[in-house]
């Protein structure tokens, strides 16, 4: 029609919503880009596998305002110092053997998943598995049998058999130690971690 | 022709195949609520089904059965209006018809595994064969590959109806918008043990299927059947529908960002995400002018009063659900306090419910009325039209009750564990001990009846709707009036 203003046009509209579309979609792809580069193990924001060999603690970054991993000395894994490629071994067997057993289900894995069970983003560190020096071995006994070792702190609900082998306990230990390590911007919000001997 | 009764031969050949997706469709819809209700119940009763059917496999199949039946609707909508709206037949029916038998089995030997099966040894062999383990995507490689295969059937089968027909803006939106969603899964079919990436890649299919491309595949068919419904004129609901994507790809493509917030991603994505998917609800208002708007110009005075129904209260949901429950945390400042908590549940179930839901049984109510002879289904029903009231009325009481719920133990989560608590394991579980927490599961519990009473008496109606009745719709919206040329 004739006396159509050109903000009723069905022509403006659909040239607006060819070249919006077009434009967003273009800056995804470079921001990606970029992201893709920045998150990958070994960079600034994501340490590489190896980081299970160091110790890990936050401290607080007044400039960021948010508490930031920093990376420490030496404290490896089950006693034993691994090359790069070993740790990234074992943190895969953690990683397959995370999502194989479905726990995204019930935990959340860097704040994403289901909230019957708590968050695994900093699990490493959590002050719940009482001393540093005990730590590895509680969490692979838990996980290997959560029915007996259940600690449900009042709520009942326990973590199923999910039958998991001494090998794939630990991989899934190594692999939320090196999941504590990302940088996740301050989440979660104001996380106190378990006393290490080295932490500021 | 017998008005009244169900008779395929009121249908065309892409009608035939619609239907069957919609039956299959709302077989999951109860499979959902079902799983849910026994997720539910184990938030109170944990040791139910302890060890026999845990709660992280009641939620997988409540959230797969989700996004299957939703993905059903879709795409039996589209079947539904592809020949009416290109003005020709479907080209391959039988592949059509071929296409959904093997989608259809593959759904139930991925949920029979599901069930029996559960979770395997961590290799790669368990996530080719039983389960992914990421959250909506489980679906083992297999069947990811064979989701790919069927969709690309159907995309072949409506692009190619369409290039033989004729094109409309409805069409030329939707073709482009499933090619789009089709490429988007891609992103989700690969293994990395790097979390950040995997979850990086893993929202390109999550967001930008729900966020963006579901919401202008459900603005085409809101389009299609305001059209069908109401009568309206195609120029405008086309020029909505443009203006619909461009807000929605205009907010939602970069609304991305709000899910880079805490995964490992760089800091930019605070101030990217949070001020797009703050714009996010703008289209959403813009679908309920539309479509109220629509429907005081033509005085409600509609062709199916069911299916009206259902169309406004998705404009509503979604403004609501997605709009108004999605901004509430969409800031990184107030994310940081409620990522990861009852929040999120409360914004996924009115999200789902209004945006996607709604539509499609909408869509189911046009289709019932033309598989039954363009049967009556104005006011003045032989039963009053008691069941799709009551059931439209209950599924909306439920959804929205779980809602409230849920969002209530949210607030006192995020308030006791985040805010107070220093988000550790032990502050986790003193807010979920919390009686407000506690108290909100169980009124999220009644709710889940609620709804799931409205479910059951809806397939009840969808199965007798019109089937006493001898009048012919009134104002049946013609092929001829529909057509583009007609605008």
């Amino acid at each position: 029609m004739a006396d159509t203003p050109w903000w009723a046009s069905e022509d403006v509209w659909r040239k607006w919503a060819i070249w919006v579309t077009a434009f967003m979609a273009v800056v995804l792809i470079f921001l990606t880009f970029d992201t893709v580069a920045t998150i990958t193990a070994g960079g600034e924001r994501v340490p590489g596998y190896d980081v299970i060999n160091k110790r890990i603690y936050y401290t607080f970054n007044a400039e960021r305002n948010m508490q930031e991993p920093v990376i420490g000395g030496d404290a490896p894994l089950f006693g034993e110092t691994l090359g790069a490629e070993e740790a990234e071994a074992l943190v895969t067997l953690g990683k397959l053997t995370v999502q194989s057993k479905n726990c995204m289900n019930c935990h959340t894995l860097l704040g994403n998943g289901a909230y019957y069970a708590p968050d695994l983003t900093k699990a490493w560190l959590d002050p719940a598995w009482g001393a540093e020096s005990v730590r590895e071995q509680l969490m692979v006994t838990f996980l290997m049998d959560p029915t007996t070792n259940a600690r449900t702190y009042g709520t009942g609900r326990r973590m199923p058999q999910l039958d998991l082998t001494e090998e794939e306990a630990k991989g899934v230990v190594a692999f939320l130690k090196w999941m504590s390590s990302i940088d996740t911007n301050g989440f979660p919000k104001g996380f106190t971690p378990i006393r290490q001997e080295e932490s500021s | 022709m017998n008005i009244g009764a169900l008779n395929s031969a009121n249908l065309n050949a892409g009608q035939k195949v619609a239907v069957k997706y919609f039956v299959v469709a709302m077989v999951l819809f109860l499979a959902q609520c079902l799983f849910g209700l026994i997720a539910g119940l184990q938030f109170l009763k944990p040791d139910f089904l302890y060890n026999v059917l845990d709660f992280n496999v009641n939620r997988m199949v409540h959230i797969n059965a989700m996004v299957v039946w939703m993905l059903f609707g879709f795409i039996g909508s589209v079947y539904w209006l592809v020949e009416e709206e290109s003005g020709v037949e479907l080209v391959g029916a039988k592949l059509a018809n071929l296409n959904f038998w093997v989608l259809t089995l593959a759904v139930a030997v991925v949920v029979v595994v599901y069930l029996f099966v559960q979770t395997g040894p961590g290799t790669k062999e368990t996530i080719w064969l039983i389960n992914e383990g990421r959250e909506y995507i489980e679906a083992p490689r297999w069947a990811d590959f064979g989701i790919v295969v069927c969709v690309l059937i159907f995309f072949y089968n409506v692009a190619a109806t369409f290039m033989k027909g004729r094109w409309s803006g409805i069409s030329g939106v939707l073709v482009l918008d499933l090619v789009a969603l089709a490429g988007l899964y891609l992103a989700g079919m690969f293994y990395t043990t790097n979390i950040s990436v995997d979850q990086h890649w893993w929202w390109w299919v999550i967001h930008l299927w729900v966020e963006a491309t579901w919401e202008v595949l459900v603005g085409c068919i809101m389009a299609w059947g305001l059209m069908k419904t109401l009568g309206a004129r195609r120029k405008i609901v086309t020029t909505w529908l443009y203006i619909e994507v461009a807000l929605m790809f205009g907010s939602g493509i970069l609304g991305l960002g709000h899910h880079y917030f805490w995964i490992g991603t760089p800091e930019y994505w605070l101030s990217i995400g949070g001020f797009f998917s703050a714009l996010e609800p703008i289209p959403l208002v813009a679908m309920v002018v539309h479509a109220v708007y629509d429907s005081g110009a033509h005085k409600f005075k509609n062709s199916n009063h069911p299916a009206l129904a259902w169309l406004i209260a998705h404009a509503f949901g979604n403004f609501f659900g997605a709009g108004v429950w999605g901004f509430m945390h969409t800031l990184p400042q107030i994310n940081l306090y409620t990522h990861g908590t009852q929040w999120t549940a409360s914004h996924g179930h009115l999200a789902f419910f209004g945006a996607y839901a709604t539509i499609i049984i909408a869509m189911i109510y046009i289709a019932i009325q033309k598989w039954r002879g363009d049967v009556w289904m104005s006011g003045d029903m032989p039963d009053k039209g008691w069941k799709w009231k009551w059931s439209l009325a209950l599924l909306n009481i439920g959804v929205i009750g779980m809602t409230v719920a849920l969002l209530i133990s949210g607030y006192e989560q995020s308030f006791i564990e985040r805010a107070l608590g220093g988000s550790t394991w032990a502050a986790y579980f003193s807010g979920q001990t919390q009686p407000w927490f506690i108290q909100g599961m169980h009124w999220r519990m009644l709710f889940g009846w609620v709804t799931t009473a409205g479910v059951v008496l809806l397939l009840w109606d969808l199965a007798t709707i019109g089937s006493k009745e001898t009048r012919r719709s009134i104002d049946p919206v013609t092929a001829a009036e529909m057509s583009p040329a007609a605008a």
